[in-house]
């Protein structure tokens, strides 16, 4: 068998984040032109774009829902975006996110404000280093909120997880919990674990998890994540206050 | 069919009670038949309550992919078939069948309990794929744990056809051999109905839930491990309540996987 690469060396990960630091982020509003709200998200070497039309008639008309708006999410990934080209279209796996994400979204959004329309957010990760459906949530997110579409908070979203701990020989001491698997951890990670949170409930609206672990891990894997949710929280207020900022400015100019 | 209100459900569930008079931790009647389709190298027929699913596998001879050369490939496919239910269209799985297939499959290949490199016959070039297909006949809820239990019954059950000197299917032939499984997982669905918390869901209970969690669990060793979940509906949950969901499906995970023993 091969050497286990040893991940944690002096209490550090192997690209020198802490257990609980979320990789570099960065995130923008207001990117696309078409659109009536758009937002940049990455993460890291991940990057995903999010833009929003409507709200906006509905087709196919029967559809429609009489008393609130509904909500479409579309995720895709760039057949580019990662080492190995990517088959373009839907797939089963582009399926099952763009459903986890809209019912993600959901519980945010005012939909009972705009009647008898279509809400479409659609989601293009175009560099895929892990956690694709956290990066695509945080614009989609961000977009609503740049498209002017009331809701009750932000989401934001983290995964968390779990890798082997080896002393200089290669021979596993343990697991460790860390937030925001990516790069050379993923292939060796044992667990993901994506959740996105609702601060102000307290609430997880998305959670999916591969991998084995036992409940008392797992409830230390999830405080990983919530805390790394928190960081990412503050990132995409930051990033709506600097647009309305300068637009703000520009307007008093 | 009846539709009901789900205001009627909350109102029922704020008593402390269900529709169907069952306790909030109780499963309806559990119905696992194996070997229901000769035709098919394993199968079942699984009945929870009203909900009935079978299951085929089928297996064949394929290319591994390239990242797994080694080891066989094994994929759940659910299909919602019309018969099952008014609100089932005839053609490519929507949303919803994706959903249960990749949650079952996901809990099978998560917990490693199936030896998929024992399902390698020539490595980089030829590997068992394993294909279980499991088709929802009546719809009264609960589709996840039923198309779950079908699943591994079926897989349970399969006998490995014959392969002649190239390595290729003989076309009708069973020998003694099975897919090599060393537990069983199991997935275990518990919705939330206000601030009730329950298991098995019929349709009524499906259709006015806020939120449901899908646990995978098998056991090894006398522990319980968890392998898979997966957060569905449009409300959130807290971690006090995901706490007790974890309990709960550690517990029915049990009984569930002593029907399969």
């Amino acid at each position: 068998m091969e050497k286990q690469l040893q991940l944690v060396k002096n209490g550090k990960r192997i690209d020198g984040r802490a257990f609980d630091e979320v990789r570099p982020l960065e995130a923008r509003v207001g990117v696309l032109k078409n659109t009536e709200g758009s937002a940049m998200f990455r993460i890291g070497n991940t990057l995903a774009i999010a833009g929003v039309y409507g709200p906006r008639k509905v087709f196919p008309k029967h559809q429609e829902m009489s008393e609130q708006a509904i909500l479409r999410v579309k995720y895709n990934m760039s057949p580019f975006a990662t080492t190995e080209r990517g088959r373009p279209g839907i797939s089963r796996r582009s399926t099952e996110i763009s459903m986890v994400i809209r019912e993600a979204l959901v519980p945010v959004v005012f939909l009972e404000e705009f009647p008898k329309t279509a809400i479409d957010v659609h989601i293009e990760v175009l560099q895929a280093d892990a956690s694709t459906r956290c990066a695509g949530l945080n614009a989609a997110a961000l977009a609503l909120a740049d498209a002017g579409i009331p809701m009750r908070d932000i989401v934001a979203s983290c995964s968390a997880g779990k890798i082997p701990v080896t002393d200089s020989e290669g021979n596993r001491t343990g697991m460790q919990a860390v937030v925001d698997i990516a790069g050379k951890e993923d292939t060796e990670g044992e667990l993901d674990l994506p959740i996105a949170y609702y601060k102000k409930t307290n609430e997880l609206t998305l959670l999916q998890m591969d991998g084995i672990t036992k409940k008392k891990e797992f409830l230390d894997i999830i405080k990983m994540a919530v805390k790394g949710c928190e960081d990412i929280y503050q990132v995409q207020r930051s990033a709506l206050k600097h647009k309305y900022m300068m637009e703000t400015e520009e307007a008093l100019r | 069919m009846i539709s009901l209100d789900p205001g009627v459900i909350r109102e029922i569930t704020l008593k402390g009670k269900r529709i169907d008079h069952r306790k909030f931790d109780e499963y309806r009647k559990v119905v696992v038949e194996s070997g229901v389709v000769p035709m098919a190298e394993g199968s079942a027929r699984v009945r929870l309550g009203d909900t009935e699913v079978v299951a085929g596998v089928k297996m064949g001879v394929g290319k591994p992919f390239a990242d797994t050369s080694g080891e066989g490939v094994l994929i759940v496919a659910a299909e919602f078939v019309p018969l099952a239910s008014p609100d089932f269209e005839a053609g490519p799985p929507g949303e919803a069948a994706v959903e249960v297939s990749r949650v079952v499959d996901r809990a099978i290949r998560e917990s490693k309990l199936v030896d998929f490199s024992a399902l390698c016959i020539k490595e980089k070039e030829k590997v068992w794929m394993v294909n279980v297909d499991v088709n929802v006949m009546n719809h009264d809820g609960n589709l996840i744990d039923a198309v779950g239990i079908a699943a591994i019954a079926a897989i349970l059950d399969a006998r490995l056809p014959e392969l002649d000197e190239n390595d290729e299917v003989v076309i009708g032939t069973k020998t003694e051999k099975k897919i090599p499984i060393s537990g069983i997982p199991v997935s275990t669905t518990i919705v939330k109905i206000g601030n009730a918390l329950m298991v098995d869901p019929n349709i009524h209970e499906t259709e006015a839930m806020d939120a449901r969690v899908t646990v995978g669990t098998f056991e090894k060793d006398g522990d319980i491990h968890l392998c898979s979940m997966q957060k569905g509906g449009n409300s959130g949950i807290t971690m006090e309540e995901l706490e007790k969901i974890v309990d709960m499906a550690t517990e029915k995970g049990k009984e569930i996987r002593n029907l399969l023993k």
